[in-house]
């Protein structure tokens, strides 16, 4: 026996007013709302104001932008300039990603910290920005900056930063870690507390 | 003889050149009222640097324009294995020919007397007077109405020789959405023509700069308020614009007729439909929003209700009819902007239910009413 087809009747049915049956009404209410919100809008564009909630990045910045973002690294520095790190390879071996390139050099001179990184290289490409590398560090050599590294590229091989873009850390204006004027204090200076 | 081809040399340039600068600055004002409209931004990034110094211009992303017609240039040029090359590849020009050959008939202007605007033209054009509108028909509206209807064609072609069920689906979606609305559409301006008395839109904009009432501007909007709705609803409808974007719905249909194109074919599809915007704008300035007129404004100047009269140079005259023109033309498109990005798209049993079960009797409605109305003030059954 053939059954009639029966509408599946669910708990929640919506329900419409008469009013909103009619349609037209509705439609012009809607109407109504999206205009508002342009003239409103475009008001606020022409008295010099913002219409919009978005922010433009990067040419703005949220005022909740987290002042501990972990971002593009930073290699401190010693008060005469060179790197702090000591080529120990902890960073690098702790690394996720695998990221971190480090070529190590010996110096003669220098007998307080006779290792040091010829080459420290980051693919940015590939970098996953957990920190852990900071955190491995017995030097305190590496840290992350909250600014992104601002790396757009068609190519990848343009993503990776050395030495020379990473040294860019100054040491008068750092609080974590003040060097009293002490440049002559000789080989004891720099060793990690 | 060759004063008439310069002019309507002139014309046609002048038509042309709006129609595209239209179309291609919607594509822009699409996007940017979008953006207001929900509290965004819109495209800003594109950017045109002068040679040489690092000033870069922006305007607004207005280049987003060029950067989009560069792109669609710069893609590969696909070909469906299709039975059918030669109307795939006119499909996009049925399209796109007609909706430009619909302006033909549109006047965007009122009558331009050359020797009026400077003395060294008096001698040469002897007194001449051009209503400014490319080809003066009697059957305006009718050549409107066939044009229009050409596209339709070119739809169904590009759906069918695409040799893709869904391109074939939405061509067919095409085919009966726009042939339903076109009805609806014709009927809503018979009530027009009956108050009017004709179907020459040049004649039909003359007879809106009058004033009925006292005070009110004798537009085709308060003759017919009802019919204008229901004729800009059937217009959006036949442009395929949201809420009635069923031929291509990108849910449903991938792209609808037009899956298949890609490039500049795709472009030209996309650079009609915005024409086409233009053109609805442009028509129902046309019948309903009294055209190239001002309120209260004749080819003399103004006549304000208090019997105030302010004379105003031939010039003036026909610069204010032209640029009242565009900007009316610009405020109904900014409208049917509105209408795309607030409305969801209906279904389409439901489309075509309410062209014909909504739209049709409300037709003949306001049609049967304005011929009692017309009949009555005529005299009635004397």
């Amino acid at each position: 026996m053939k059954v009639a087809y029966q509408r599946k009747r669910y708990w929640n049915e919506p329900t419409l007013t008469a009013w909103e049956r009619a349609y037209l009404p509705e439609i012009l209410r809607g109407l109504g709302i999206t205009s508002v919100v342009f003239l409103r809008n475009m008001w606020r564009w022409v008295t010099g104001r913002k219409g919009a909630l978005t922010t433009y990045y990067p040419e703005e910045r949220r005022a909740d932008y987290s002042p501990i973002n972990r971002g593009k690294h930073v290699l401190t520095q010693r008060p005469d300039g060179k790197p702090q790190c000591i080529a120990c390879n902890m960073c690098a071996t702790v690394c996720p990603a695998k990221v971190i390139e480090i070529e190590a050099g010996f110096d003669p001179a220098d007998s307080a910290h006779p290792k040091y990184p010829i080459r420290f290289e980051i693919d940015y490409s590939r970098c996953v920005f957990c920190g852990l590398c900071v955190e491995a560090c017995p030097e305190d050599a590496i840290r992350m900056d909250k600014e992104t590294p601002h790396l757009t590229s068609s190519d990848r091989h343009d993503m990776w930063l050395g030495l020379e873009e990473m040294l860019t850390w100054n040491p008068q204006r750092d609080v974590a870690k003040p060097y009293p004027a002490a440049a002559a204090d000789g080989p004891r200076h720099g060793v990690a507390p | 003889m060759t004063q008439d081809l310069v002019v309507y040399l002139v014309f046609i340039v002048y038509a042309l050149g709006m129609l595209i600068t239209f179309g291609t600055i919607l594509t822009w004002v699409e996007r940017k009222q979008a953006a207001v409209m929900s509290d965004r931004i819109g495209a800003n990034r594109a950017y045109v640097r002068i040679p040489f110094t690092q000033i870069k211009l922006i305007w607004w992303g207005l280049f987003h324009g060029i950067a989009d017609g560069l792109k669609m240039m710069c893609k590969e040029n696909f070909k469906p294995r299709t039975y059918d090359q030669v109307a795939y590849a006119i499909a996009p020009w049925v399209v796109f020919t007609p909706v430009l050959l619909v302006f033909a008939v549109i006047p965007f202007g009122g009558t331009l007397d050359p020797g009026r605007l400077s003395p060294a033209l008096a001698s040469w054009f002897g007194g001449r007077t051009y209503p400014m509108q490319i080809a003066r028909l009697d059957a305006g509206l009718l050549v409107v109405f066939a044009f229009s209807g050409l596209t339709i064609i070119g739809t169904m072609l590009a759906g069918w020789s695409s040799a893709n069920k869904f391109s074939l689906l939405g061509g067919l979606r095409a085919g009966s959405q726009m042939i339903s609305y076109e009805l609806v559409m014709g009927l809503t301006v018979l009530g027009l023509i009956m108050i009017f008395g004709s179907i020459d839109l040049g004649a039909i904009v003359r007879q809106q700069s009058g004033v009925v009432l006292g005070f009110l501007p004798a537009w085709g909007i308060v003759y017919q308020p009802f019919g204008a709705v229901l004729f800009l609803t059937a217009a959006i409808a036949e442009n395929k614009r949201i809420p009635f974007d069923l031929p291509e719905a990108e849910s449903e249909l991938i792209a609808g007729f037009y899956t298949e194109y890609t490039s500049m074919k795709m472009g030209l599809f996309m650079f009609a439909e915005f024409i086409e915007i233009a053109i609805v704008g442009a028509l129902f300035t046309t019948l309903f929003l009294g055209g190239y007129n001002l309120p209260y404004m004749n080819d003399a100047g103004f006549t304000l209700p208090g019997g105030t009269t302010i004379a105003l140079g031939h010039a003036a005259v026909v610069v204010i009819q032209l640029v009242a023109f565009l900007v009316k033309t610009m405020l109904v498109c900014s409208f049917q902007i509105l209408v795309r990005w607030t409305l969801p798209r209906f279904r389409y049993d439901q489309v075509l239910m309410f062209a014909w079960k909504f739209m049709l009797p409300l037709a003949l409605v306001n049609l049967a009413v304005t011929a009692v109305f017309l009949w009555a003030q005529q005299g009635g059954a004397r």
